[in-house]
């Protein structure tokens, strides 16, 4: 099933609930404020590398151009656009959005 | 001088990340009325806060105003005090060469006692 974040992750506990919940060949989808769950360099990036072993994480690229953070995006992060996002949310079967 | 007596202090605390909140526009719109009536502003970003004076808001693509050059304009209006808290930096992988207008790191202990020197405190 597809996740989708849109919380900051040192905000709020979205991202982490999700990570806790999240099984293994699913997809996470980060958007709005929750694409800084996606940077490098943070204290949240060892939660996040731990979580691309099991499920495929993915960021939407133009809440990170926004946020002036496209050129720190974690490797192995896909990026998509609003025309990836619907692909995505098409291709589950059932979607969970950590408001 | 103001017209009408003793200048005050205003601090603004912005803690929240732009964009996906009102917060971080809104309190840009609020420190310009203060600017108008010669005002001593301080502006601290902590928390997310910091996250608003990234370098590079490119806003086009969620076709939303990008607010970032606004920062830039503040000097204009004599405000220069602009404090970012060094630990919510460290922590979100940021440092101050990320910052897009001159700011001062500053602990959270040095801006906890210049929250206590304030008139008033504006909370976003």
């Amino acid at each position: 099933m597809l996740h989708i974040v849109n919380k900051s992750p040192t905000e709020r506990n979205a991202f982490e609930s999700c990570l806790a919940t999240a099984q293994k060949g699913g997809a996470i989808l980060l958007i709005e404020d929750g694409v800084y769950a996606a940077t490098r360099g943070g204290a949240a990036e060892p939660k996040l590398r731990a979580a691309m072993k099991n499920v495929e994480v993915y960021a939407l690229a133009p809440d990170l151009e926004a946020r002036g953070m496209a050129s720190a995006v974690a490797e192995g992060v896909k990026l998509v656009d609003y025309g990836g996002f619907v692909d995505l949310v098409a291709k589950h079967n059932t979607c969970q959005s950590w408001l | 001088m103001s017209e009408h007596g003793a200048i005050k202090k205003f601090m603004y605390v912005n803690r929240k990340a732009p964009h996906g909140t009102i917060y971080a526009l809104e309190s840009l719109e609020v420190v310009l009325i203060a600017a108008a009536f010669d005002q001593d502003v301080t502006l601290a970003f902590i928390d997310d806060g910091v996250y608003q004076l990234k370098k590079g808001h490119q806003t086009k693509g969620i076709e939303l105003k990008n607010f970032q050059p606004t920062y830039r304009a503040l000097e204009d209006y004599d405000i220069t005090k602009l404090y970012v808290e060094k630990e919510s930096l460290e922590s979100r992988g940021l440092t101050v060469d990320d910052m897009c207008v001159p700011v001062e790191v500053k602990s959270r202990a040095d801006l906890g006692r210049m929250m206590e020197e304030q008139d008033v405190v504006f909370s976003f």
